[in-house]
């Protein structure tokens, strides 16, 4: 009998969570603000949903119902994306180590 | 036009490459790049979709006007927020992640056509349920996010809001999700969808309003790890690898954070969720808040101390977030280093609104990193320091957490500040800290307080060096 795809996106999804235990253990604690605006930045992923949903009447009503919301997550996700990005971009610059003895 | 197993493969390369975001982190040289390759994931993600979908009708010219409208706000936001303001715009972003994912569960639920899920009315049953979980798990991110960052911004009361009846009514509202989510996929009725996306958010909101303010970290975390399991939900609707990975990473970041926030303070979590926390405790203590003799002193004196000193460790907390003291405190160390003191800063895990926040601060005042320590590693430091200068900390420093098993906050880890030879504790009254005790330390013959603002004491501790 053929195995359900939906078990092998079960594996990769278990196994995900345990590579991002491990990846995650080793954050050192002095980075988790710029972690959490990674994360954030990432999530936003969906946005491959969002642009399915949006593009999903090739003709006429570009703003058909199933459509226009598809546009709102699109817009909600791109603030996160650039904002995410972006954000933790402008922490990471900061952490400098200390100069050579002056 | 791409086939669908190429596009999965564009879309796996791009998880591996948001894990490289998160592996970057584990130390400030690679975090750079590790940032890189998550703007990369995206990049080819969002690419991958354009390609796949290959719809390039009128539709696609607004999907980048979309793109570019979004894509200019957080720009802009990302540019003009204060680091200080830093946990309100972590929790604002959790509430656009959920509230993405609600949109997008929403438009596979009116057209399954577009995602091959079915047809409306006849919607696969799995696909139901994954679009089920991640429409309510997304709505809980968005509400309670809401709420966090209308408590952090000061627009909503920090303390807890607590009702009778309370638990009982978010247990009842809680099931009754599960209910829904069944019937759901029993009659496919629409109505039992919009239903269950509104009692979701108002679940996300109820359980937020208990929790108080420095509770906010492990409340955060807890957000991070739901917007990450809301992605998921959405990436098995969607059959789509590229989210399942980043929901799962993401989902278990904030968890393992929430986990390290509780740690942190000695608490559950699900005393934490239960929340409110510090506003019962409030009465007890005012009974035994008999006067106790109190060093106080002024910014000479401090100047003094610190001039004679050979070491000094700096614990920063929230008030000096809240002062915006960090500059004026990086000045004071580089005064104190040209006089030959040696200087640290010890930072608790739970200082702060978020994990993390006075490392972010401290790093924008130009303090190096390697300067800040964390409390398992200096701890033992403080002992042969001779001076602590507390600025915005308070219940972290808390001696009675070691000694008085009564206590609310007993176990909780905290910096052995009263071991230093002298504690210098900028306060600006001696009002108990959030969790609503008295802290032991200000009634210390070693301890000489500074009552001022933080910012304003610092600067004038810099004078007067």
């Amino acid at each position: 009998m053929e195995i359900d795809p939906f078990i092998f996106r079960l594996s990769i999804f278990i196994l995900s969570i345990f590579v991002g235990y491990y990846v995650v253990w080793s954050v050192t604690p002095s980075l988790h603000t710029p972690l959490m605006s990674v994360t954030n930045a990432i999530s936003s992923v969906i946005i491959v949903g969002a642009i399915i949903a949006a593009l999903a009447n090739s003709d006429g009503d570009v703003f058909a119902n199933s459509s226009l919301f598809g546009f709102l997550a699109i817009t909600l996700a791109a603030i996160n994306i650039f904002g995410g990005f972006l954000v933790t971009q402008r922490m990471l610059a900061m952490y400098k180590k200390k100069k050579k003895d002056k | 036009m791409i086939s669908a197993n190429l596009s999965a493969i564009f879309y796996l390369i791009s998880g591996v490459l948001f894990i490289l975001a998160l592996r970057g982190l584990s130390s400030p040289e690679t975090s750079r790049q590790g940032n890189f390759f998550g703007i990369v994931g995206m990049i080819i993600a969002i690419t991958v979709t354009f390609l796949a979908v290959g719809n390039f009708s009128t539709g696609l010219l607004y999907v980048f006007v979309f793109l570019l409208v979004g894509g200019s706000i957080g720009a802009f936001i990302a540019y003009k927020i204060p680091m200080t303001a830093m946990p309100e715009l972590v929790a604002g972003f959790h509430s656009l992640v959920g509230l993405a994912a609600v949109f997008v569960a929403i438009s596979a639920f009116i057209n399954p056509g577009a995602f091959n899920l079915g047809s409306p009315g006849n919607i696969k049953l799995a696909s139901l349920i994954e679009m089920s979980i991640g429409a309510a798990v997304g709505a809980i991110t968005f509400s309670g996010s809401v709420i966090a960052f209308l408590k952090l911004q000061g627009i909503m009361s920090g303390s807890p809001i607590t009702f009778k009846g309370q638990h009982i009514l978010n247990a009842i509202i809680l099931i009754s999700i599960f209910v829904l989510t069944y019937y759901l996929c029993a009659t496919q009725s629409s109505n039992l969808f919009w239903i269950l996306i509104a009692v979701s958010f108002l679940i996300g909101f109820l359980l937020i309003i208990p929790i108080g303010g420095a509770d906010m970290p492990v409340v955060i975390s807890m957000l991070n790890s739901y917007s990450g399991w809301a992605a998921a939900g959405i990436g098995f609707t969607l059959e789509n690898t590229a989210l399942i990975i980043t929901g799962a990473l993401v989902g278990s970041s904030g968890a393992i954070l929430s986990y390290i926030m509780c740690k942190g303070m000695n608490r559950s979590f699900f005393n934490v969720i239960l929340g409110g926390f510090g506003a019962t405790e409030q009465s007890k203590s005012n009974q035994n808040k008999e006067q106790k003799p109190v060093k106080s002193g002024n910014a000479d004196d401090a100047a003094f101390l610190m001039k004679n000193a050979s070491s000094v460790i700096i614990v920063p907390g929230y008030g000096m977030a809240v002062a915006q003291a960090q500059h004026a405190l990086r000045e004071m160390v580089d005064a104190l280093k040209k006089l030959d003191v040696k200087v640290s800063y010890a930072i608790h895990p739970v200082a702060g609104r978020m994990p993390g926040h006075m490392n972010v601060l401290l790093a924008e005042a130009n303090v190096p990193y390697d300067e800040v320590f964390e409390l398992d590693e200096i701890n033992n430091d403080f002992a042969n320091a001779d001076v602590a200068y507390v600025i915005g900390a308070n219940d972290v420093t808390n001696p009675v957490a070691k000694t008085d098993p009564q206590s609310p906050i007993y176990g909780m880890p905290v910096l052995d500040v009263e071991k230093c030879k002298s504690v210098l504790f900028v306060k600006r009254s001696l009002s108990a800290g959030y969790a609503g005790i008295d802290n032991d330390l200000f009634y210390r013959d070693n301890t000489l307080m500074l009552f001022a603002d933080a910012k304003k004491m610092t600067e004038e501790i810099i004078k007067s060096l």
